[in-house]
């Protein structure tokens, strides 16, 4: 793909392996840098890179992705919604596997409930207009990269007068959730590796607390082999010159204030909200709530959707993995009682939840 | 969290919607979240939806220093080892 | 008194719009005109004509062993760019056995139609099955058909079961791999399964990209002739390439180590696993193989695959290694390495 390929060259990844070390080199100690955005930890292990880092430099995996953090009793919505007569349940193929308190949307869709996968909220859309017998809940989940797709989607439902789609929101921000993180004192992370397609709706100035409050670099970097080791170049050569700042190195993608339309749209629909992230609790406004004057679209208030309080499994430690301070090995029910097959968590439950991505494509030697 | 993928502009956008290519995969994209789309941009799309544009400028810039990078690498070897 | 006419035709709608009834599976007369309309003209051959119940074959002169496998086919959607379930039904079933080192002779044809399917879809089906097997060379000698009720399943299910000839002394089996073997792959990997991905309802994108769908018996049986420096062959089908080499090295002494740069792939292939979130190693195949040759043959074998339309693309992708037991590495295109896993459950696509 073009933009994609030429970002993958070797021997330009062999250049930059040698230039972090040199960096990292002059540190002088252990370097310990963190990838907030699963879609950098997936890529990291799927193209080897930690292969290219020198040994003294560890790159841990945060709070990856959204699906990671939806908690449990917000499966058990969906899979309540997806067991209404005349309801169908769309939503996106990272949420299917998803453990809820006893069972997932696939276990649910295997006992006739109508769940469907799809690629976009638009085609969730399309369905609610194609059948419009039945109604249709599309699950919205997501950080601040997905969230103006879903808000849009809103939008477009009501100018088309599409009345039997809704959205079950389980919608999270970024900044407070990395600023919980960087508050714990447990954590030990010299530099950050930011989510980039987030950073091109919310900007990269959004990250600027973090060397402000914090004295951390950041840097916003694609998602490509040689972006993401050009990324950690930037941290390694912040931190060997004792500099922290913000630094945009995917510009062909992100500016400096992001996108200001798609944060219009998601204004008109969503206000900011206290979430709860699975694993690590309630933040402050670290999501979205559907507006008062949306509630005609929130499947949460259409339908009776209440569910027990959840019981979280006690030997789950992925509140700490997802700190960083614990690596997935260290929990005793890594590869034993929990695997990708069979997730107790849900670092383990998308394929780039950290004790996922871990357990698929680290050296088990 | 967010997979994206560059894809070409082909045909002008109809209202909210554009078709996007990438080496023969089409896809019809909600254009609504980015401003003046036009044929041949490259729009970064996420779930069915533009996200931005991607500026070719800046994407090329890059992709030469990455090759000088290698270039470099290759004439001097090992020079930036153990550093 | 005025006269009225009464249309001098049949009342059965028109061709276009004929459907499958319950009464077709039902072993009465409707069944029995399916069977005579649909199946004998197209299949005809003296075991399949006795129309008793059991076919009966002759085994051919000079020996051997049989070998005999089955295999069932859901796809949604039943037709898709490259192919149909008809020719995955006798593909599938051909390369199964030819796999096993057989050449293949006989198929038998079970369907389990859905009530409505129409019956313009089925001849198309069917006739896809006709054409695969003429071109595989196989003849298809028994048949079953059962129509359910709507919704008890989905437009068509196809079963072949297949049966072989094995020459004597030939073995392909995982366990004669040996570290150094050549890992060699007859060409590009999952066209099949994003062909089928652009046709389903849900993901909306168009895609030049076709099903690879072929027999493989041909070329497996060139690569016999390499005797025991042949080691193992298989057809990576679901679970994709990753799959297919998982377990070919899985409890065993040896690993498998394969580069990225030299696996073959269509760049539609790649665009559209990028686009949605999936690990092309991961991505079905319904005409591909993989053979594991002794390195000093390896360059032979490359050049017999290559002399099939089918194995074009052929390249050796790897080897077998003795670091790593029983697990399967990429050495990746930036130069770094991972293990390659099986896929876990259904490959759905991912946006996040
Ligand atoms: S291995 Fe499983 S149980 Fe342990 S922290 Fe990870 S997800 Fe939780």
């Amino acid at each position: 793909m073009k933009y994609i390929d030429e970002f993958h060259d070797g021997a330009a990844a062999g250049a930059l392996s040698a230039k972090i070390a040199a960096a990292a080199g002059r540190i002088g100690r252990p370097v310990r840098l963190m990838e907030v955005c699963g879609t950098h930890t997936v890529a990291v292990h799927r193209h080897g890179l930690r292969d290219l880092f020198p040994p003294g430099l560890k790159l841990v995996s945060g709070p990856g992705c959204p699906v990671c953090v939806t908690p449990a009793d917000y499966v058990d919505s969906a899979i309540k919604a997806a067991s209404l007569p005349g309801v169908t349940v769309v939503t996106f193929g990272d949420m299917v596997r998803v453990p809820g308190s006893r069972s997932t949307l696939v276990d649910a869709r295997a006992s006739g409930a109508d769940v469907r996968v799809v690629y976009s909220p638009t085609d969730a859309l399309e369905a609610a207009a194609g059948e419009p017998a039945r109604e249709v809940v599309f699950l919205g989940v997501g950080f601040e990269t997905t969230v103006p797709s879903v808000a849009g989607t809103m939008v477009e439902a009501r100018r088309r007068g599409v009345k039997n789609f809704s959205v079950l929101g389980a919608f999270k921000q970024i900044p407070n959730t990395m600023r919980a993180l960087i508050s714990d004192p447990a954590l030990a992370i010299d530099g950050f590796l930011c989510p980039a397609h987030v950073a091109a709706i919310i900007g990269s100035a959004a990250y600027s607390f973090i060397p402000a409050e914090f004295k951390r670099p950041c840097v916003v970097a694609g998602f490509e082999p040689l972006d993401i080791l050009y990324g950690v170049l930037g941290l390694v050569t912040q931190l060997a010159e004792g500099r922290a700042e913000v630094e945009n190195q995917y510009s062909r993608v992100v500016k400096t204030g992001g996108n200001a339309l798609a944060r219009r749209v998601v204004h008109e629909v969503l206000e900011p909200a206290d979430a709860v992230w699975r694993g690590i609790g309630t933040i402050p406004v670290s999501g979205f709530r559907i507006r008062e004057g949306w509630r005609d679209q929130d499947a949460a208030r259409r339908f009776d959707l209440s569910v027990p309080a959840l019981v979280e499994n006690p030997g789950c430690r992925c509140g700490e993995v997802l700190r960083g301070s614990l690596d997935p090995p260290g929990c005793s029910l890594f590869g034993k009682g929990c695997t990708p097959e069979r997730p107790v968590g849900p670092c383990m439950v998308s394929s780039e939840g950290s004790c996922a991505a871990n357990y698929k494509y680290s050296r088990q030697e | 969290m967010c997979l994206a993928v560059p894809m070409r502009v082909v045909g002008d956008p109809e209202g909210s919607r554009a078709t996007v290519e990438a080496e023969g995969v089409v896809r019809v994209v909600d254009v609504s979240l980015v401003e003046g789309v036009v044929p041949g941009d490259y729009l970064i799309v996420h779930a069915g939806f533009a996200i931005e544009k991607l500026d070719v400028a800046d994407a090329e810039e890059r992709i030469e220093l990455f090759r000088e990078m290698a270039r470099l690498d290759a004439e001097n070897p090992g020079t930036e080892k153990g550093g | 008194m005025r006269h009225i006419r009464f249309p001098t035709s049949d009342l059965r709608p028109p061709a276009s719009e004929r459907r499958v009834l319950l009464g077709h599976g039902s072993g009465g007369k409707l069944s029995a005109d399916l069977v005579e309309e649909l199946i004998v003209p197209r299949f005809s051959n003296p075991a399949l004509d006795a129309l008793g119940d059991s076919a009966v074959v002759a085994i051919p002169e000079g020996g051997g062993r049989l070998a005999i496998t089955t295999d069932s086919y859901v796809v949604d959607p039943i037709f898709f760019p490259g192919g149909d379930i008809g020719d995955l039904a006798v593909n599938g079933t051909v390369n199964d056995l030819a796999m096993a080192g057989a050449d293949p002779l006989y198929l038998t044809l079970g369907m389990v139609i859905e009530e409505g399917l129409l019956f313009s879809d089925l001849e198309r089906v069917l006739d896809s099955v006709k054409r695969s097997a003429d071109s595989a060379g196989v003849k298809v000698v028994a048949g079953d058909t059962k129509v359910v009720p709507r919704g008890k399943a989905d437009k068509l299910f196809l079963n072949t079961s297949g049966v072989g000839l094995v020459p004597a002394g030939f073995v392909s089996a995982r366990e004669n791999i040996g570290p150094g073997d050549a890992v060699i792959l007859s060409g590009t990997i999952g066209d099949h399964g994003v062909a089928v991905m652009s046709k389903r309802a849900g993901l909306g994108f168009a895609t030049e990209v076709r099903s690879d769908t072929a027999a493989l018996h041909r070329m497996a049986a060139a690569l016999r002739r390499l005797g025991g420096a042949l080691r193992f062959m298989r057809d990576p089908t679901r679970g994709g390439l990753a799959a297919t080499l998982c377990e070919a090295c899985r409890g065993r002494p040896c690993g498998v180590e394969i580069g990225e740069t030299v696996i073959p792939i269509d760049p539609g292939v790649r665009a559209a696993c990028d686009l949605l979130g999936l690990d092309p190693l991961h991505v079905a195949n319904e005409g591909k193989m993989v053979a594991f040759v002794a390195p000093e043959r390896a360059d032979e074998a490359l050049a017999a695959m290559r002399g099939f339309v089918e194995g074009n693309d052929a390249a050796v992708i790897g080897r077998a290694v003795e670091t790593r037991p029983g697990m399967v590495v990429l050495l990746t295109r930036a130069g770094g390495k991972r293990i390659v896993d099986l896929p876990a459950g259904e490959i759905l696509p991912r946006i996040c």
